[in-house]
């Protein structure tokens, strides 16, 4: 089986960030870029299911900017076969990300597309919703394991309770959670052989897509701040100041 | 106007997300029905029913949203959307699951874990786990919106909407519920509790949490834990509180041994009282904390119990 997996190139998860003094949005100039995490944990299961035998070929696409091609290199250089870079500056919404990408499911034809569950920029955990729509397929997310049958996968999915399992028919849809596996470190072997696996550059319009946004960013503000309180010097005076003071015990 | 809430439910009983959500439904304006899906829904949909500001309580009552399994949900919850200029859901596992797979068969964007109505077309929304807000407006006819419950107060009781059942929808056949395998706890859920005790890394191992376990039982309150605490295998990963975990604003948050992780503040630091027990004192915990103890949990705890005897616990 031929395996899709979308990634996307967001600020590192050990950024902290700020938010531009005019509102626009958050100030991204110079500062370090990487996989999605919950992408990173996608390519790892793919590639694994590659060296189970399961999948013969492992694709990646990215929806961005030319630099985002660093970020197919990455998944290349942890396994992935080849990579499709579909070229936008523009800020793309997850519904549109959901139409260039099933433009390309129809392109490539994988049996199975994982995704992470959210990108850890905007936050949204909505793309692999949204395709599994458009195609009219089943959905395995928030999975923290997969197991494939005959014909159907078996997805334990992480819920607000404990876990659930659904069984999906397929073609299929998987989002990663965070403890479906624990993403590999690319060895400098494959770093190297990374860069001569070939990446197909590609526009939106190529998959019958476009970037035209439904959503108005009115503006991007701090959250309120929390004030440091006050250190208390015992556990005694800590449970006066919870039942007198605060009236929560 | 009119807006068509999705309750959150256990078909016996309606979870609090859903009372949470309708304040955010309420905002919006114009009137609020609840959708009840479910099998052998019926207490579930009284409840609905006795929540104010409610107009009416659709029951679609059918095995196959015994389990809100997604694609049966988004194809009932589509078929409904003609009569509705807003669809919410709360931002519950269930939620995130089944919303955006509507907002793609509506053809419009979905605008996730809303924190607030700011206009009938203008929401905001944490973005960065929560490191910075979003303001958006919609310039679809339709919005289809998850609700960050932690950030709206819950309805109150008093209404009594009419019930009516709706048709049942398409199952697409392409997924079923094989089983679930729920922590079983008589405390009461993260998401709800007035208030939540929280474990860290510090706590060492899964047999020193019985020590939260006590207090939580002497107060009424949940049992929490960092991803920290949940990745080294102390407790459940449904004990996570944090940006990709349960986000929870209680009344009291009581973090034990936890050093304060970005993502972990993500998830509490909307709770009303925040309380920090650490023994290293430049613990970033202490830079939210209402109250910072600087003391080894394995000392303070007990003493936390024992003082809470003194009161009357």
């Amino acid at each position: 089986m031929k395996v899709l997996v979308p990634i996307k190139r967001v600020v590192d998860y050990n950024v902290k960030i700020r938010v531009k003094a005019d509102q626009t949005g958050v100030d991204l100039a110079n500062v370090k870029m990487s996989m999605n995490p919950f992408d990173e944990i996608a390519v790892e299961e793919a590639v694994r299911l590659k060296e189970a035998g399961t999948a013969e070929e492992v694709i990646v696409v990215s929806i961005g900017p030319q630099q985002a091609q660093e970020t197919i290199r990455t998944a290349l250089a942890m396994g992935a076969d080849r990579g499709i870079l579909v070229k936008t500056d523009d800020r793309v919404e997850p519904l549109n990300v959901a139409k260039i990408l099933k433009g390309v499911v129809e392109a490539e034809s994988p049996e199975l597309v994982i995704l992470g569950k959210q990108a850890i920029d905007d936050d949204a955990n909505q793309t692999g919703q949204m395709l599994a729509a458009l195609l009219g397929w089943g959905q395995g997310t928030f999975a923290a394991s997969i197991d494939k049958q005959d014909g159907k996968l078996d997805v334990v999915r992480e819920i607000d309770g404990g876990t659930q399992t659904v069984r999906v028919s397929l073609p299929a849809i998987v989002t990663a959670d965070l403890r479906l596996n624990e993403p590999r470190y690319a060895s400098l072997p494959n770093i190297m052989k990374a860069k001569k696996k070939p990446i197909d550059e590609k526009a939106p319009a190529d998959f019958g897509g476009d970037t035209t946004a439904r959503l108005t960013v009115l503006k991007v503000t701090e959250p309120p701040e929390r004030e440091a309180g006050i250190k208390v010097e015992s556990v005694a005076e800590l449970v006066s100041k919870l039942k007198n003071e605060e009236g929560v015990l | 106007m009119a807006t068509l809430l999705v309750a959150e439910h256990s078909n016996a009983a309606l979870n609090d997300a859903t009372a949470k959500a309708l304040t955010a439904a309420a905002a919006i304006g114009g009137d609020v029905d609840v959708l009840v899906a479910g099998a052998d829904c019926g207490a579930a949909a009284d409840a609905a029913s006795k929540l104010a500001g409610v107009a009416k309580v659709l029951v679609a009552d059918d095995p196959i949203y015994a389990k809100q399994v997604a694609e049966p949900m988004a194809a009932l919850i589509a078929g409904l959307a003609a009569g509705y200029d807003a669809i919410l859901a709360p931002a519950t596992t269930n939620g995130k699951n089944y919303m955006p797979r509507v907002a793609a068969m509506l053809d419009v964007a979905q605008i996730s874990d809303i924190i607030s109505v700011e206009g009938p077309d203008t929401f905001s929304r944490p973005i960065y786990a929560g490191n910075a807000i979003e303001h958006v407006q919609s310039g679809d006819a339709k919005k289809v919106i998850t609700v960050r419950t932690a950030s709206f107060a819950a309805a109150g009781e008093g209404g009594s909407a009419a019930i009516e059942a709706t048709a049942v929808g398409d199952n697409p056949g392409v997924s079923e519920f094989v089983g679930e395998e729920l922590t079983k706890s008589d405390r009461p859920d993260l998401t709800a509790a007035k208030i939540i005790i929280s474990g860290g890394r510090g706590m060492q191992n899964g047999e020193n949490f019985e020590m939260l376990d006590k207090i939580a039982d002497k107060l009424g309150a949940a049992v929490g834990a960092s991803r920290a605490a949940v990745d080294a295998g102390f407790v459940p990963n449904d004990y996570q509180v944090g940006q990709t975990g349960k986000i929870v604003a209680p009344e009291l948050y009581i973090a034990v041994g936890i050093s304060g992780a970005i993502q972990h503040l993500a998830g509490m630091k909307d709770s009303k009282v925040i309380v920090a027990i650490n023994k290293d004192e430049e613990a970033p915990i202490f830079q939210v904390a209402d109250y910072g103890l600087v003391a080894d949990l394995f000392t303070a705890v007990p003493e936390l119990d024992a003082e809470l005897g003194k009161v009357g616990y």
